[in-house]
């Protein structure tokens, strides 16, 4: 990894870049998320210490979170750097996380075996780009083929959509 | 004796009715391909065949279920040697000195090793589970509310200490499990705890959407934008008999392996997994010439690969005799038999004889059938490989889908799967190990429910859990373990993380730099 210098002094940016590892990113966000439940913890009864409440349990692990957050991050200056991260692979991932939102909605609307016709199609023609006679009959053997074995055979309850598909 | 020869003999004859064998069979089949296909654990695996298994008697579902288990185990081996590629996770060691035997033209007697290996130990870890599991059922009689709340806490530390890696990450995991496992309505008071209105929420986070978004999801995310994997090497069946040499070299590891397996198996943690580590580590430190390792020793196969196998019949002893599961993939087991109306736990083997005996029985049967799937049989399920990554991921993600909506009938499932795999992608990204987040989720209700059951036993009297001897014995190793952890950070001294081989690369240069 380089890093930008002007004569022997760091820019801000590489500094900052040099002080941005895993650890401490990650570290962080644990313990603001630990700070967020113990905010949000507010609306239940605490209890007392000898007769604990609903919210008593969760500030707890919350303030165990919150202090192994702050140690990840207070220890994590020798991690990996956050720009050595790759992430060559989140157009795909993000290809497939649209996929399931679009499943999550269409499931109980379409039925199963159109949500997952659709889906199919899309992943295997739109992001895999391969040919429209290899996605189509992936697409339809998975979809009904899975469907025939769950719901037919094993009776495993799956919504249907329009006209009984 | 006597009478467990004949507790087995009924187990036999549970075992061998046509249902259930045919059931430990397809069992077997389904693992070794979940074993054998990358981005499908065996939890992702199980947790996707639940639903299916909600239409059989008890017996029959766990029968399943636990072939899948194990023959997962079985079947991750083969993509380890054959292609560098672990299956699942607890075959991330036998890649490193497998393939480099495939790639000396010996991947035959490698995938041999491996396959006796298992079997031996898949074998000799159900007569330990078989003669451990009913003396500590009768002795887990006396366990109150405290000695539960000590055993749960000292199986998350011990699951911390033992994941490879660093302890606070580990620990930080098994909070945000326990946080999330803290979703829903609280049993003692009926408070509904953080919903946000969604209703369904009530029940609490499902084991199976976060599992199979943790495991199955984001490792699809993790691989699915990655290049072809390498090339498939078939061996034939002619290649597969190992030298005599061979032979000699692995007989010890696999003794060795096995026991280890099956005592790390007990004790809580992703008990497969940690067991493969450190059987390698301890392989390598016992070898009079270590420096093979690494360069293709059979040994490096033969040790992980039985102790990876033995260590899912420990996994059970806690599952059946105590209810209480050691790992994510005992507490979806644990889901599915409640579903039947029957909760695990001391009393099991004594009204359910006819499941437990007959599980044992099936386990031995399966052993012998995951023997005959994984040696001559091994080509064929190498095919399975030649379907191109582009078209296995949109396959594995219907099933994730399909799997997580089939449990409850519902959306809000799937949306915990997305959410939870997402999660796992960054995590993974970031070097954290997500099994503790499983765990806690499982745990967090019964921790929560045994404390506050030990301070209302004890008008809020916290002494309650060192008056107890069990409870207490627990805590203290518990708190030993903590201690033992901390020590490298204040002396130069022994470090057993890294004598076990789970320290981390960067806590290693660290100690090396002081």
């Amino acid at each position: 990894m380089t890093s930008v210098r002007f004569g022997n002094k760091l820019t801000p940016m590489s500094k900052l870049s040099a002080m941005l590892t895993t650890d401490r990113i990650s570290g962080t966000a644990l313990a603001l998320f630990a700070l967020g439940v113990i905010w949000e913890s507010r609306r239940l009864p605490l209890g007392t210490f000898r007769v604990p409440g609903p919210a008593y349990m969760p500030v707890l692990l919350a303030l165990l979170l919150l202090i192994f957050g702050v140690l990840i991050a207070l220890t994590g200056g020798r991690a990996e750097r956050l720009a050595s991260i790759r992430w060559t692979e989140w157009p795909h991932a993000v290809a497939i996380l649209y996929i399931c939102i679009f499943s999550t909605l269409a499931l109980e609307r379409l039925g199963y075996r159109l949500t997952i016709l659709f889906g199919l199609v899309f992943l295997v023609k739109g992001v895999e780009k391969k040919g429209w006679l290899l996605t189509v009959l992936f697409a339809l053997a998975l979809s009904f083929g899975s469907f025939y074995l769950f719901y037919t055979l094993l009776r495993v309850p799956l919504p249907l959509g329009p006209w009984g598909i | 004796m006597l009478e467990t020869l004949q507790n087995l003999y009924l187990g036999f004859s549970v075992a061998l009715s046509p249902a259930a064998f045919l059931y430990a069979v397809v069992g077997c089949v389904i693992g070794t391909i979940v074993g054998v296909l990358p981005g499908i654990g065996p939890l992702a695996g199980i947790s996707l065949l639940l639903p299916a298994s909600f239409g059989m008697d008890a017996t029959s579902a766990i029968i399943l279920l636990a072939g899948i288990y194990y023959g997962a185990m079985y079947g991750g081996s083969t993509t380890s040697i054959l292609m560098r590629i672990p299956g699942e996770a607890a075959s991330v060691m036998t890649c490193i000195d497998g393939y480099e035997m495939t790639r000396k033209g010996r991947a035959g007697p490698a995938l041999a090793i491996a396959a006796v290996g298992s079997y031996i130990a898949g074998t000799v870890s159900v007569v330990g589970l078989m003669l451990l599991a009913p003396p500590l059922a009768a002795f887990a009689l006396r366990f109150g509310p405290p000695e539960y709340t000590a055993l749960l806490l000292l199986g998350l530390l011990v699951l911390a200490y033992m994941t490879g890696g660093s302890i606070s990450k580990s620990l930080a995991m098994a909070a945000l499990g326990l946080l999330l496992g803290m979703i829903g309505i609280d049993p003692m008071t009926g408070f509904f705890r953080f919903h946000y209105g969604i209703v369904e929420l009530g029940d609490g986070i499902g084991v199976v959407p976060v599992a199979v978004g943790l495991f199955g999801l984001s490792e699809i995310l993790l691989t699915a934008g990655q290049e072809t994997p390498p090339k498939v090497m078939q061996p034939r069946l002619a290649d597969l008999l190992p030298s005599r040499e061979e032979w000699r070299d692995s007989t010890w590891p696999i003794a060795r392996g096995t026991v280890l397996g099956f005592l790390i198996g007990i004790i809580p943690g992703s008990a497969h997994i940690i067991a493969s580590f450190v059987s390698y580590a301890v392989e390598r430190r016992v070898s009079k010439h270590p420096e093979r390792f690494g360069q293709g020793a059979i040994e490096g196969v033969a040790g992980p690969e039985s102790a990876n196998n033995s260590a899912t019949s420990g996994a059970f002893v806690p599952m059946l005799a105590l209810g209480v599961p050691s790992g994510p993939i005992p507490a979806v087991m644990l889901a599915a038999l409640m579903v039947h109306g029957i909760s695990p736990g001391p009393l099991l083997i004594q009204q359910q004889p006819e499941l437990f005996w007959g599980f044992i029985a099936s386990m031995y049967i399966g052993n012998v059938v995951l023997l005959i799937l994984n040696l001559p049989l091994v080509g064929l399920f190498v095919n399975i490989l030649r379907v191109p990554y582009p078209l296995l991921y949109p396959a594995i993600l219907v099933f994730c889908v399909l799997g997580v909506y089939a449990v409850n009938s519902s959306v809000v499932d799937v949306w915990i799967m997305i959410v939870m795999g997402a999660l796992g992608y960054l995590l993974r990204k970031f070097d954290f190990e997500t099994a503790p987040i499983v765990l806690g989720v499982v745990l967090a209700p019964m921790l929560e429910m045994s404390f506050r059951q030990s301070l209302a036993m004890s008008s809020g009297n916290y002494a309650i859990f060192i008056h107890r001897p069990i409870a207490v014995f627990m805590l203290g190793a518990g708190l030993f373990l903590v201690l033992l952890s901390l020590l490298p950070i204040f002396t130069r001294r022994v470090n057993w993380r890294r004598l076990l081989g789970l320290a981390t690369n960067s806590d290693l240069e660290k100690e090396d730099n002081r």
